[in-house]
């Protein structure tokens, strides 16, 4: 017999899959004990035929129209980072996710939960920078909340946006509708955001450049919609990084995903700094970065759509669904062998081994 | 990008080339007449050979066992206690290497503790827990030291300087490893079934390797010290191949380009002032004579475990499980009655089951794999079933 099967979570050493008692940070990394503390706690009270793909938004019929519907919370340290800051993510976060519906986002809504003693001029910072954003998103900014917490209770801000969008007709977008033969398309290098931020977050100390990706993706949407309406799943690997994204579509579609390692766009400087941090990108944040999976035919017309925008000049083809092995997502890595790329249980640790 | 870091990456693209591992792979096939079993040592060498599918390109005579090389796993459950019950204490701010933070004690890991209300933080340095400490002079900071020979020398740096500069409210939870005296134990076991090793070249770097110069001698094995990308592996593959096949039991440095064989005599010499050898117990394979470091009395106003009288608590291998003989490569793990009953990645009892790269949590995952495993072997023209004995 040849070696054993190796077929484990690599982000991970030493981590087992935990029967938690209470609520860990890991429950929130996007990884498999967020996706299992939703499916067992949320989805059993509230199930319904929108809410159970756990699809980024529902997409729902109201009056002849279809409507988009997507919510998201934000709590980051530090609110300022290179390349942007709690504010634009905010924004940036919940037009993604109803871009990633197939939508045009319309109307934003903002909850801001902030911390006593937060100095008001950071507030404002982050404000006029949510302002901007929603300008170049091109959305309305239509109702919103404050609450204030005592001191300790909160980090600084924590911000939620929820937010409606159009979905044109026509257009049908499901993580259900990958199917084998569909191509993947990355637009552009991964695992930035998460650099970005580990890079400046406190005690690591690591110098570096690399700003964060955070950006609108509904211009991305539009111009690949433009070529084709027949996209089969949108998605923007966030938390989790690409491997949770794909993981979560092979299982919610039933298929395979097959990947090569070299095509896989990724810059100098963040595998550089991911050598360092002993990080696998894969399992890295991004959020200004979309994935899409399409027929073969359309592969061409999409991937040069994308390439067309600011966004995506280096968008590359970087793998394949297949009927093989549903639910998992595998790999040809640089050296030529292959391997089972897993969903992270939990927080990405720095290895010490 | 600048011209330093272009180069960087240059450096190491050059050792994940495709066209390289082909012609390596060429070789081994050439030159292999019959079935070898290799253990790689290193935690960072199973990663490696996990990360980039490198088990399924050796031709099939090549069995590729793990060794206990990894510190985290093999930290013992009664210093993983040790370290949660000094972890609970409402004065304490304990730091660890990210990856200890999951590892489960007989109750609970880190991460719960930390949900709990304890400082619980993830520090890349050692040294950066003296910052810490600096900076919370009401605190008292405990940084965990694990692992072998690779980070006595950071570890030793922070209790150094630590003394030197006064600073008081800095201890570290020792508990340092040793690669020669576990090689040593896997050779001594009489079921023993690994032929050669593919050394630690991180720990050699540290260390030299005239250290394992009598034990390749001494059990007739050869030792390659071997690096951790992708061509350093097949490369160390290669060459423990070539001298299994050629009868020789040599210590060779696969990674010259790090290691030399005096090692890095400085850090040596650090590691000595602060550190002394004991006997150190290892998570699923018992205590080894002589095969970690202890902290030596002239700093044991920086040992935690006295400061915090932690050293009384004695915590019990589970005795069903089976993982120091799965970790010497004598038993698999279906062989073992509590597999996937009482042990399970989220209930390990032994090291193995620990950490997703011991042999039990690999064997575990990959029921859920299987499927895909037979396919990739079907490929390769063997089949593999998880109950072949």
């Amino acid at each position: 017999m040849n070696g054993e099967p190796r077929t484990v979570n690599l982000a991970a050493c030493p981590l087992p899959l935990s029967d938690y008692h209470e609520i860990v940070l890991a429950h929130g990394s996007g990884g498999k004990l967020s996706q299992e503390l939703f499916r067992k706690i949320v989805l059993p009270q509230f199930h319904n035929a929108l809410l159970n793909p756990l699809h980024d938004g529902a997409i729902f019929p109201l009056n002849g129209s279809r409507i988009a519907f997507s919510t998201d919370s934000f709590v980051i340290t530090p609110i300022f980072f290179p390349g942007g800051d709690i504010g634009k993510l905010a924004i940036y976060g919940t037009v993604n996710d109803l871009a990633m519906c197939g939508a045009r986002p319309l109307y934003l809504s903002v909850s801001f939960i902030l911390e006593e003693g937060m100095a008001i001029q950071d507030f404002h910072r982050v404000v006029s920078s949510m302002r901007e954003a929603a300008a170049e998103a091109g959305v309305t900014l239509v109702t919103g909340d404050t609450k204030v917490v005592d001191r300790g209770k909160a980090d600084k801000i924590f911000i939620n946006t929820s937010g409606l969008g159009l979905v044109s007709p026509g257009v049908n977008i499901d993580p259900a509708r990958a199917q084998p033969g569909d191509r993947i398309i990355v637009s552009g290098p991964i695992a930035v955001h998460g650099i970005a931020i580990m890079s400046v977050r406190e005690g690591l100390e690591f110098e570096t450049e690399i700003a964060s990706d955070t950006a609108p993706l509904n211009g991305l949407v539009e111009a690949i919609l433009s070529v084709t309406n027949d996209v089969h799943v949108l998605r923007d690997p966030t938390r989790g990084g690409l491997s949770s994204a794909l993981n979560e579509i092979a299982q919610n579609a039933g298929v395979g995903v097959h990947l090569h390692e070299a095509r896989i766009p990724i810059s100098e400087d963040v595998k550089g700094a991911c050598e360092i941090l002993g990080l696998d990108p894969l399992y890295v944040a991004n959020e200004g970065k979309l994935l899409v999976i399409a027929s073969a035919v359309d592969t061409d017309r999409i991937l040069s759509a994308i390439r067309a925008h600011e966004l995506g000049r280096s968008a590359a083809v970087i793998g394949e669904i297949t009927p093989d092995h549903p639910g998992i997502v595998t790999m040809k890595t640089r050296v030529g062998g292959t391997r089972v790329v897993d969903m992270l249980s939990g927080e990405q640790l720095p290895r010490i081994c | 990008m600048s011209k330093r870091e272009s180069f960087f990456m240059k450096y190491i693209d050059e050792y994940r080339s495709e066209a390289l591992a082909q012609k390596v792979i060429g070789e081994l096939r050439r030159i292999v007449t019959r079935p070898w079993v290799l253990m790689e040592v290193c935690g960072g060498q199973t990663h490696t050979i996990v990360k980039y599918g490198i088990d399924h390109l050796l031709p099939n005579e090549v069995e590729l066992v793990h060794g206990p090389g990894c510190p985290v796993c093999v930290t013992s459950l009664e210093m993983i206690d040790k370290a949660h019950a000094i972890a609970r204490r409402p004065d304490v701010i304990f730091c660890s290497f990210g990856d200890m933070l999951r590892v489960p004690g007989s109750a609970v890991d880190l991460l719960v503790l930390k949900s709990r209300g304890a400082d619980v933080r993830v520090v890349y340095s050692p040294i950066d827990s003296l910052k810490i400490a600096r900076a919370n002079p009401g605190k008292k900071i405990v940084f965990f030291a694990i692992g072998f020979e690779t980070t006595a020398p950071g570890n030793a740096m922070a209790v150094w300087q630590a003394r030197q500069q006064g600073i008081k409210n800095f201890s570290v939870l020792v508990s340092h490893v040793l690669v020669p005296p576990a090689i040593a134990s896997i050779l001594q076991s009489p079921l023993n079934r690994v032929q050669g090793f593919l050394g630690p070249g991180h720990v050699c770097t540290v260390m030299g390797y005239r250290e394992y110069e009598p034990i390749a001698e001494r059990f007739n094995v050869p030792i390659v010290i071997t690096g951790f990308e992708p061509l350093d592996i097949l490369e160390g593959v290669l060459m423990t191949v070539r001298q299994l096949e050629a009868g020789k039991a040599q210590v060779q440095n696969q990674y010259p380009r790090v290691v030399k064989r005096e090692g890095n005599r400085v850090a040596q010499e650090l590691v000595n002032k602060v550190f002394d050898v004991c006997d150190r117990k290892w998570r699923g394979v018992g205590s080894i004579p002589k095969s970690g470091y202890k902290l030596r009395y002239e700093f044991r106003d920086h040992d935690a475990e006295r400061l915090f009288e932690v050293e009384e608590i004695d915590t019990q291998e589970p005795s069903i499980c089976i993982s120091g003989l799965v970790l010497k490569g004598v038993k698999k793990p279906h062989d073992c009655p509590a597999f996937g009953k009482e042990c399970k990645p989220e209930h390990p009892l032994g090291a193995t089951m620990v950490s997703a790269e011991g042999a039990c949590a690999a064997y575990y995952a990959y029921g859920r794999h299987l499927d895909l495993e037979n396919r990739l072997a079907a490929r390769r023209g063997v089949s593999v079933t998880p109950n072949e004995q």
